[in-house]
């Protein structure tokens, strides 16, 4: 007779511990996977892994990747705070990306119309709204052709990333190139121009503007989630339809709901990106944010506060793995490999929230 | 007695649960044996050890004298023993051959099986066709595909959950010729019902659980019906009693209501009108798929129509949704507990408040006043006596039983104009269906109007003040529960007197 040696049960009430363990189990994993991709790289897997998670924050040149973590961690947080209430009620928005491109063109547009008028109060406050403009409707694309025509929001979000980019690369081209840059693709510099500029507001901090609404978003989501009607309505959809529309959801409009919010967080991200760090709308303005925040928002449980955690780890991998590239020579590929394995041990270690292990099985016999 | 499966001394734990410890019984060849128990008395864990589903932690069991530990149901089935489960595991889009050969090992030709499965349902009484298609079939019929699959392995002992739970009076008595047939061959049957009455027809023996550990074993033959269900629940019994009251004005009206199916398979409700009084239970009888969960999502708001369709005092609300008819009086009690009335991982805090924040004021400007919510919910678990750990518990870790009394009682204690309840003490032991039961009444009584819609006859026998059934989507002039026989209700559900004049 075959004894499987490893069983899993289900558990009659999912385990509190290990939804939250599970994500430093994951990252422990990572690190130790990853150590040994280093090691066959031939790195020594310690020094790899303190260049990406030590060095940045407390090593030699601190002073200058302290500054890029927020940053990073920004854009990623907003993105994914959005993403992860739309997949709390099992929408799914993988479009982040392209609704994050849109929102930069949106609010540069407009901000390079007012070009050079130097009337901050008025001008700033009405990039803000035209980024989070551009990005909501770019998500109520998918959102409106998946509740009149029924077709998936996954594809559609997906494919009109693909659109964005070559809108970007049109405008980089044509409409708001620099008319003053000798011909080179590339936008008037936004974070130059004093109605725009979207600074640091503490100098050597990364702290700027997308930062404070990154930090806002994750209270706003918290605050939902926890307090409001409307939580509980997302998270009735996403674990039990029926009973979501027993308790007077209308699902039409809440997938437009959270695909708008997560479209104009999206473009939020995108539109306080090109006004500060990027600085100009160019062909290769996209850094792969809207993707990144897909795993951010899984590693952080769907959570506001584990997802904003989830964004400054996941913003460390980035800086720690452009550190690890220059000082190491380690390909920028690995680093990524690095990074999908994360998301990885962390969906193959969620089984432990729901099941429990049983070892061996001989008790019966 | 020749003992065929001897269980001894079995034990299962779950985190936080012992379902079973200590548990021994034998089944005799050839014998009818009952397993009773209230829900979460451990009987659906017992069978699945048994079946090889779930693996004890402790205890032995032995089949016609040998060793028997199944590591799973295959093993099991080669041992001898097959299972017909309460939910059926069959493919609608495939025909019953093809559904019946997906669950053999080494399926013989097709034809060679259609001509198999003929003789067998000839043999053993059991009308069915192997080149019809499974979503045709009514769920009698469906059961049947079961029962074949089960015996096309010769097995000797077949294990049946709740298998009257979706069968009309008459089906009822078709299987019952069956199962003796196969008794009188020498197969032993094991048999779990919440059904007094069938277990004291067709049993020969019965074993009592009680919270995982077997209470009594007797010979339901020479018990009522009542000592059975008092053993089951170790207390007295009360039978519920229906308060005189008058009937008041109508409450809630369907008006030609016609409704097209969502689903594949899924029936649709034809033509329907119905009046329901204050004061009134109006039994909605009916084997389910005729149009039961349609009927109620039109009732509830679920399914919103044109408004004069349906009318709440008089006043169209036809176009209304759940939480505005809640805010108007008009709740609903869902059939299917887990997914439907309440969310499987939420706390039954987060499910009170689901259908209840209406109308017990838990939500100002938008937001949760979590402390009435969870204030609610351990009121409705006190009221109810609903078996929890505590209100934090996800919905699921429930056993069924309990979280239907935390459903109906969650509805009920809202103090509803109108309450529509669909199979509302469906897999509920009897003495907290006795309770379910009387607080339906109580509400009627106290001014609220009722539609009780169920599969259980006595059940609507009981509590109805008026009767009418559903069959395919139409439903039969309502008439006076008190003086009907079984006979005129048989032609009712059957749709003999649909076409009324």
């Amino acid at each position: 007779m075959r004894e499987a040696l490893i069983r899993l049960e289900k558990r009659p009430t999912p385990s509190k511990l290990w939804s939250w363990a599970t994500p430093l189990v994951a990252v422990v994993a990572t690190m130790i996977a990853g150590g040994l991709l280093f090691g066959a790289l031939g790195t020594d897997p310690i020094v790899a892994i303190r260049t990406i998670f030590y060095d940045p924050l407390f090593g030699e040149f601190a002073f200058y990747y302290r500054g890029q973590l927020l940053v990073k961690a920004g854009p990623l947080i907003l993105i994914a705070i959005g993403l992860s209430l739309g997949f709390r009620a099992g929408i799914w928005n993988i479009g982040a990306e392209g609704q994050y491109i849109m929102g930069a063109i949106c609010g540069a547009a407009v901000g390079l119309a007012f070009y050079p008028l130097e009337i901050r109060w008025l001008i700033f406050p009405l990039v803000v709204i035209s980024g989070a403009l551009g990005g909501f409707l770019w998500a109520m694309i998918p959102g409106i052709l998946r509740t009149r025509f029924n077709t998936n929001e996954i594809l559609v979000s997906l494919l009109l990333v693909y659109v964005a980019e070559q809108i970007l690369a049109w405008m980089a081209l044509g409409p708001l190139r620099n008319p003053d840059g000798n011909g080179f693709p590339g936008s008037r510099n936004l974070a130059q121009y004093s109605s725009t500029s979207n600074q640091e507001l503490i100098v050597g901090w990364g702290l700027h503007w997308g930062v404070v609404a990154a930090l806002i978003a994750v209270i706003f989501a918290y605050v939902v989630l926890s307090r409001h009607i409307l939580g509980l309505n997302i998270r009735l959809a996403g674990e039990a339809p029926r009973a979501a529309r027993f308790a007077g959801v209308n699902p039409e409009r809440l997938v437009l709901l959270c695909l708008g919010i997560s479209g104009a967080l999206a473009g939020l991200a995108g539109m306080f990106e090109v006004t500060g760090p990027s600085g100009q709308i160019g062909i290769d303005f996209n850094v792969g944010y809207g993707f990144t925040a897909i795993i951010v928002a899984f590693l952080g449980r769907l959570h506001p506060i584990g997802v904003m955690l989830a964004g400054l780890l996941m913003a460390l991998t980035y800086i720690g793995g452009e550190a690890a590239q220059a000082s190491l020579g380690l390909p920028a590929a690995a680093i990524q490999a690095f990074q999908g394995m994360l998301l990885f041990f962390l969906l193959a270690f969620d089984v432990l929230t729901n099941f429990r292990i049983r070892f061996g099985g001989r008790a019966t016999a | 007695m020749n003992a065929l499966l001897k269980v001894e001394g079995l034990r299962k734990a779950y985190p936080g649960v012992v379902a079973n410890d200590d548990v021994s019984f034998q089944v005799g060849r050839g014998e009818v044996h009952a397993l009773l128990g209230e829900n979460g008395a451990g009987k659906s864990t017992l069978v699945k050890m048994v079946y090889g589903l779930v693996r004890p932690d402790a205890g032995q069991m032995t089949l016609g004298g040998e060793a028997y530990a199944p590591g799973n149901p295959n093993e099991a089935r080669q041992s001898g023993i097959a299972m017909v489960f309460q939910h059926f595991s069959l493919f609608e889009a495939l025909s019953v051959a093809e559904n019946v050969a997906l669950g053999m090992e080494n399926p013989p030709p097709m034809r060679a099986l259609a001509a198999r499965i003929s003789e067998v349902s000839q043999a053993y009484g059991l009308p069915l066709d192997p080149a019809r298609r499974v979503g045709d079939l009514s769920a009698g019929e469906r059961q049947r595909v079961e029962i074949i699959r089960c015996l096309l392995q010769d097995p000797k002992l077949l294990i049946m959950d709740e298998p009257t739970s979706v069968l009309t009076p008459q089906e009822v008595s078709v299987l019952f010729e069956t199962l003796r047939k196969l008794k009188a061959e020498g197969t032993s049957i094991l048999y779990i019902s919440h059904k007094l009455e069938e277990i004291r027809a067709l049993c020969d023996g019965a074993t009592i659980l009680r919270l995982g550990k077997v209470v009594a074993s007797c010979d339901p033959r020479e018990k009522s019906a009542r000592d059975l269900a008092e053993m089951m629940v170790g207390t007295e019994l009360a039978t519920p009693a229906p308060r005189d009251h008058e009937l008041g004005d109508v409450a809630l009206a369907l008006d030609a209501v016609t409704v097209a199916s969502g689903a594949a398979f899924g029936a649709s409700l034809r033509d329907v009108s119905l009046e329901v009084r204050r004061g009134e239970v109006l039994g909605i009888g009916g084997v389910a798929g005729n149009g039961q969960d349609e009927l109620l999502a039109v009732m509830s708001g679920e399914v919103t129509l044109a408004a004069d369709r349906v009318h709440l005092h008089g006043k169209p609300i036809g176009t209304v949704g759940p939480n505005a008819r809640r805010a108007l009086g008009v709740l609903a009690a869902p059939e299917e507990r887990l997914g439907h009335a309440a969310a499987p991982d939420m706390s039954l805090v987060e499910n009170a408040a689901l259908s209840a924040w209406v109308r017990m004021g838990m939500v100002r400007r938008g937001f949760i006043n979590w402390g009435k919510a969870r204030k609610y919910a351990e009121h409705v678990i006190a009221e109810f006596d609903v078996r929890t750990p505590g209100a934090g518990s996800a919905a699921r870790s429930l056993s069924g039983g309990n979280l239907q009394k935390f459903v109906i009682g969650r509805e009920i204690l809202q103090k509803p104009d109108v309450l529509v309840v669909n199979q509302p003490t469906w897999g509920v032991d009897a003495s907290a269906a006795a309770s379910i039961r009387q607080a339906l009444l109580d509400l009627a009584a106290d001014g609220a109007a009722v539609v009780v819609i169920s599969q259980d006859l006595d059940e609507l026998m009981e509590i109805s003040t008026r009767f009418a059934a559903l069959n395919e989507g139409r439903l039969s002039e309502p008439r006076a529960a008190a003086g009907l026989t079984i006979d005129e209700i048989g032609l009712m559900l059957g749709g003999a007197e649909v076409a009324h004049a």
